[in-house]
Order: structure tokens, then sequence, then C-alpha cells
């Protein structure tokens, strides 16, 4: 009863008569506690994307205006030295060509196969998620293995061959030619990632209102035009995904080309990771690799926010 | 405004501490150990992972612990052989560098010159009981610079041919004993016998062991028998359009393409279980050999004629990091790990680089599936006028850029000499450094 009773004059006495006294208030107010739990929860991720993408990705802006060479342990600035040897590069065109058409193959190879697999395996029946299970499992069979594998079936004497030569085909020597080992590669790519983007794909069809779809039908609309006027549009949020997915993980393919091609023949297939690692840890000139990382970093950057920016045009939710 | 002042926040951060790390790396190499017992930690890599060999290095280490109370562990860290310098090279980048690393002959260069290595001629000398003397000039010509040793060439296997007498016995053309006898090893013969067998069995003819179309370097088993060599001693002029190596390349081409004797790009055959009559590759891989498997024979590797020669060695060498923290301690196990009785028991795996121990019975024990006579005929001789595969400063970019120009050779009818130009207009820019 005393603490109720004394403790409010003491309030009014301090904001009346306050001439040189500021009120009291507590440090760890509600909206303070709010805030500190809210930065300690972001804390280990906060500290994990410090330590492992923006720390390296300063130090690899440093290291582009660096000479700096492993072995001899020497580093020493080099202007803009590294970004004149990345213009006057003579195998830059081959590099970036590689890249372009290995991206671009994937990409028109890769979606439109795994919306067709979504759109055949979108539906109710026995066996339907065996076969979804089937053309998911290649996604989570680790890279290496996989592409060893298929380094084996695309020899000359492989099985690729092997079963054309049952059909009266000799197949190409697919790893020792240009065109043949970019097609190999993609390939093995697309089979690899497929169902990913196929689940992906599932997932958006499973999200259309029947009742548009049926709405249409009623209205006389076949089955194709159903699916590119209402189907697709309202998947389109998923296609937008999937391409943005596709298309930089295309531009980060490495461990494929490391174990099926190494680049060749020639450097066909050399495409700009794989340049910038023999660069870096082949040829020791990590100062030109950090440059060959921040034009890859330019272009991924480019082609999201392209994308990005295009959604507006053709994303049927976004506002 | 305030994510502006972070992130230059961060950048500070970063670039100080790549500054500390750069200076903490400078620091001279320690004079003789003043380590506190139990403080030091060294480390190797290599690229064998055979229990057997690393066994014998843990007894060594183990014995030499037992001497030296300040070593608290000597470990052996085994890396895939595939990536094994662009690993090296990524922990010495990293700063996680070994204190003794095994490095290939093909980076011998690269890395003598590149400053990344101790020198260890003083320290080995200085080594009571150590006979630096023993250890052959011409093995480690390679491995020296300014009359200074930089990598023990602990291993220096020849490359030799082993030939499926069984093979070409079911072809129904002469063994390799037979070939010999009758004045016919060299390149040109074994081609056409290779050619045969493949026609009648289907099987290989001659195999260069892991050449695959990508390690050019081995080829070098085959052009020394026109006595060419890629570039010049000092390595600053590409020699691959002399006429030595277009010959050489004329007869690897027409043996591939036109003759079906050596197997094509994208053909994988193994001579060790009967895929081929004859294999180019070192002594050590006689232990591929199936026991009990089919009748085979070694012979030298054959010159442009029965009675030329050509001798070729890969080797392997073990140095020490100049910037490791423990470089002096490192440096006192390497003259252990290499003195003669060490060097002895080496040899039971690895073909020694001390002219003492070139004799048939180290040798026997080397590989016992070899006779004294295969020894003595074969082997020794090619250990004492060999050359090595190519190296270069630059090495990995040369062999990057002269594997890419050497790309249209391996088609049929190709046009030699201009792709040999070719190779030298792409690389001689790296050659001048």
């Amino acid at each position: 009863m005393n603490t109720n009773t004394l403790a409010p004059p003491a309030r009014v006495e301090t904001r009346a008569g306050g001439a040189g006294q500021r009120p009291r208030r507590r440090f760890l107010t509600l909206k303070r506690r709010d805030r500190i739990a809210g930065y300690l929860f972001i804390t280990p991720q906060l500290a994990g994307i410090v330590a492992f993408v923006l720390i390296p990705l300063v130090l690899v802006v440093y290291y582009s205006f660096q000479k700096w060479n492993v072995l001899s342990g020497s580093i020493e600035p080099a202007g803009l030295d590294n970004y004149q040897k990345l213009l006057s590069d003579p195998q830059m065109p081959s590099v970036l060509g590689a890249t372009a058409i290995f991206s671009v193959g994937l990409v028109l190879f890769n979606i439109p196969l795994a919306l067709l697999l979504a759109v055949l395996l979108n539906r109710s029946g026995r066996g339907i998620a065996f076969f979804r299970t089937v053309f998911f499992s290649p996604v989570v069979i680790a890279i290496v293995a996989w592409t060893i594998v298929w380094q084996f079936l695309l020899q000359d004497n492989g099985g690729v061959n092997g079963f054309l030569k049952l059909f009266g085909i000799a197949g190409p020597n697919w790893l020792e030619s240009g065109p043949t080992a970019m097609a190999a590669v993609i390939v093995v790519q697309v089979f690899k990632n497929v169902g990913l983007n196929m689940v992906l794909f599932l997932s958006g069809l499973q999200g259309v209102p029947a009742e548009i779809q049926e709405a249409a039908r009623v209205d006389g609309a076949s089955a194709q035009t159903v699916f590119a006027r209402i189907t697709l549009p309202l998947i389109s949020p998923t296609i937008l995904l999937t391409v943005i997915i596709t298309i930089v993980g295309s531009l980060q393919v490495f461990a494929q080309i490391a174990v099926l091609t190494k680049g060749g023949p020639g450097i066909s297939t050399t495409v700009l990771v794989y340049y910038l690692f023999q660069q870096a840890f082949q040829f020791h000139n990590f100062g030109y690799g950090s440059t060959l990382a921040i034009l890859l970093f330019v272009i991924v950057l480019i082609l999201t926010v392209i994308q990005w920016q295009l959604r507006k045009r053709w994303v049927f939710y976004e506002s | 405004m305030r994510t502006a002042r972070k992130l230059a926040g961060v950048a500070a951060i970063a670039v100080a501490a790549l500054a500390l790390s750069a200076c903490s790396g400078s620091s001279p190499t320690p004079a003789k150990t003043t380590a506190a017992p139990n403080s030091v930690s060294l480390r190797m890599t290599t690229w064998t992972a055979n229990p057997d060999q690393l066994a014998l290095f843990n007894k060594i280490a183990d014995a030499y612990k037992q001497t030296h109370p300040e070593i608290k562990s000597i470990t052996f860290d085994s890396l895939p052989y595939d990536d094994y310098t662009s690993t090296l090279t990524t922990q010495i980048a990293g700063g996680s560098a070994p204190d003794l690393a095994w490095v290939l002959d093909t980076d011998a260069t690269d890395f003598v010159q590149s400053g990344v290595l101790s020198p260890l001629t003083d320290s080995l000398k200085a080594t009571k009981g150590y006979d630096y003397g023993d250890i052959g000039s011409s093995a480690a010509k390679l491995w020296t610079k300014d009359k200074q040793l930089y990598a023990y060439p602990f291993s220096t296997s020849p490359f030799v041919v082993f030939a499926n007498d069984a093979l070409l016995k079911k072809a129904g053309e002469p063994t390799s004993a037979e070939l010999q006898a009758q004045g016919k090893w060299d390149l040109k013969d074994i081609a056409d016998v290779a050619s045969q067998v493949n026609a009648k069995t289907g099987q290989g003819g001659l195999i260069v062991n892991n050449f695959n179309y990508d390690d050019w370097t081995l080829l070098s088993t085959i052009w020394n028998a026109w006595g060419a060599a890629p570039w010049s001693a000092d390595g600053s002029k590409c020699t691959f359009t002399s006429s030595k190596m277009n010959d050489a390349f004329d007869f690897i081409n027409k043996a591939v393409f036109d003759q079906n004797a050596m197997p094509g790009p994208g053909t994988n055959l193994n001579f060790f279980s009967g895929g081929s009559a004859f294999v180019i590759t070192q002594i050590s891989s006689a232990n591929l050999l199936p026991a009990g498997g089919f009748a085979w024979n070694m012979l030298p590797l054959p010159g442009r004629t029965a009675d030329s020669t050509n001798h070729v060695i890969g080797q392997a060498g073990v140095g020490v990091l100049a910037k490791g923290k423990n470089a002096q301690e490192a440096q006192d196990f390497l003259a252990y790990f290499t003195n003669p009785s060490n060097a002895k028991k080496l040899a039971q795996y690895f073909p020694p680089p001390r002219t003492s121990l070139v004799n048939a019975e180290t040798l026997a024990a080397t590989n016992p599936v070899l006779s004294k006579k295969q020894l003595n005929d074969v082997v020794i001789p090619s250990l004492k006028n060999a050359v090595t595969r190519p190296g270069h400063v630059n090495q990995t970019q040369v062999a990057s850029e002269v594997k890419t120009a050497l790309t249209p050779m391996w088609k049929p009818n190709a046009d030699v000499s201009s792709i040999l130009k070719n190779v030298c207009s792409s690389v001689q820019s790296s050659l001048a450094g």
C-alpha cells in the first residue's frame, strides 16, 4: 500500500520540479531488448556472411589490384595492370564464348525439360512418386561421382557409343572435339539438375487454382490454350526463379569441366570459372584470378538485375 | 551511410589482416634450432597413400623423435596426385604451407627458381655422416640453382618399356626379346608390331602411360629418341619447330591415326590388365604387373634406330618450405630422412639418387619382380645417362598453352609443321617470362 501511494508523487516531483534533472529511464527497454535479441539471433549468420562472403569479397577486390605470385610469395601493387590484361587477354573471347554457350544451352535445355517433366508428373496415380524420385535422385548424387560415371560413358569406346552401336550408329568421340565436348558437358549438367527445377515447377503447378483452369475449359479452351494462357502465366514467378537459379548456377560450373574435359579440347570448354581456377591455382596468378572473379561477379550481377527488371513485364503476380 | 561506414570498417580490417599476414611470412630462415622440447610439429605433403610407404616414413620419423626432443609430431599428409601441385600452392597461399613437400619433376624448375624452397646444401653437408657427395650430380641437376640443392631427388625412376609377350604371341608377332635379338628394338619396328597387334586382336598396341592426350611432357619419352627438346636449355626459346621435333610428332601422328599402333584420344586402355602389347612407363610401375598374370618383359626405351639410345627419367624431390615457421627443424629432419641409412630404406620403394645405391642389389629390393639382368641391362644405364621430362619456371602456364596448341595434332593427317609453329607462337611469350 505504501509503495502504491508513494510512487506516483515521486514521478510527479521529478517531472514538475525537474529543473536540472532528467527523467530516469531503464536502459533495457522492451524495444531495446527486442532489438538485442534480434541481433543475437542473426549474429551466427552474420558472422558467417562477414567471414566467408564480405571479407573474401573485399580481399578479392584488393587482390585484383595486386600482382601476387603464390610460389615466390611476392605481392606488389599492380595498379590497373590486371584489368588491362583482362581487356587484352587473347583467351577471353573464347572463354566468354564458351561461358555463354554453356549458359544458353543449359537454360534452353534444362528449363523446358524440367517443365515438361513437371507437367507429366503433375498428377496423382500409381508410380508417379517413383518417377518423381527417379528424376530427382541425380540432384542428391555427389557431382564428382556423377561426372566420373559420365566420363566413362562418354569415352570413344564407352557406354553411350556402345548403345548407339546397337542401332548401327557410329557415335562421335564425344569429349575429344569442341562442339560435342560442350554438348556433352551441357547434357551431363542438365541431367544432374533438371530434377531440382522439376520439383520447383511441380510446386508451382500445384499452386495453380483448379477452378480457373476448369472455367477456361468450360469456356471451350483447348488443353494447349489452358496451358499457354492460364497455367504458364500463373507459374511465371516459378519460371523466373528457376531461370535465375539456372543461369547463376551455369556461370559457376566447375566440377563437370574439371573432371570431364579440363577445359579442352583446346580451350573449347574453358568457361570463366575454370579459367579463373587455372589462372589462380594452376598458374599461380592470384591477382589476375581475382580480376576474373570480379568480372564473373559483375556478369552475374548484371544478368540478375536485368531479369529482376524484366519480371515486371512477364511475371504475372508481381506488383 | 551507416552501411557504408560498416563496409569501410570491414575493408580496413581485411586489408590490415592481409598486411599482417604478408609481413609475418617474410621472416628469415631461423638459425640452428632453439625450439623448446615437444614444441615443433612438422608436416610433409606427399602424393603417395601407399600404406607400406607411409609406414616406413613413420618409422623413420619415430626414430628421429627419439633423439630430437623438440619434435612433438611429424605427419605425412597424402594429397591426391592429380591435384597435388595446385593443392600445395593453395595451402601456401592460404598460409597453411607444410614444412616439407614432395615436388614433381615437371614443377622442379618453377619451385627451385621461385624461392619457395630453402637451400639445403649447407645443412646437408654439415650433417655428420650424410655423405653429400654421394648424391649423383645428374640426379641433382634439376633441383640445383647456383650450386645449392633445393630439393633432395628421393625418387629417380627411369622410363622403360614393358611388353606383353603373351599378347604378342597371340597376335603371331615376335616377342619383345625376339624383336631385340632381331635388331628391331626401335620405335619404327615397335610401331609396326603394335599396329599388327591392334589389327589382329583388337587390343591396344603401344601406350604412353598416363599421357591421355593431356600430359604432353610424357611424349618426351618418344621425341628424345630424335634428340628433340621443347625449348632451349635456358628455357627462353621454343624449339618445337625443330626438324627433330617435326619428325618425332610426324611419327606419333602416323602411329596413332594411320597405323592404329597407339590408342587414339578418348580410348583408355590399361597395359597392366592386358589391354595392350607395349607400355612406356617408369620402372616403379612394375608393381602393377599382376602376379601370375600374362608373360611380360622389360626393355629399355627404344631409340630411333636399334643401335641408338633413349634415356628419360622421371623424378620426385622433397624440399623444405622456406617460409615455414619450422624451416630449420624441417631441414634437420630432411637431413636425417635422406641420410645414407634411410636412403637405403627408401630405396625399397623409390630408385635412389645416391650413386652408392645405384646397383642391381639395391634396385632388386626396389623392384623385386625385376631380375638382376634386367636391372643391369635396362635400369642402371638409364639412370646414369638420362634427361628429365621438360620443366620450366612457368611450367603450369606453359604446359597448358602447349596442350591447347597441340590439340589439332590429334587428328588424322594433321599438318604437323604448322601446328608446331603455332605451338611456338602460342607459348613463346610465356617462355620468355
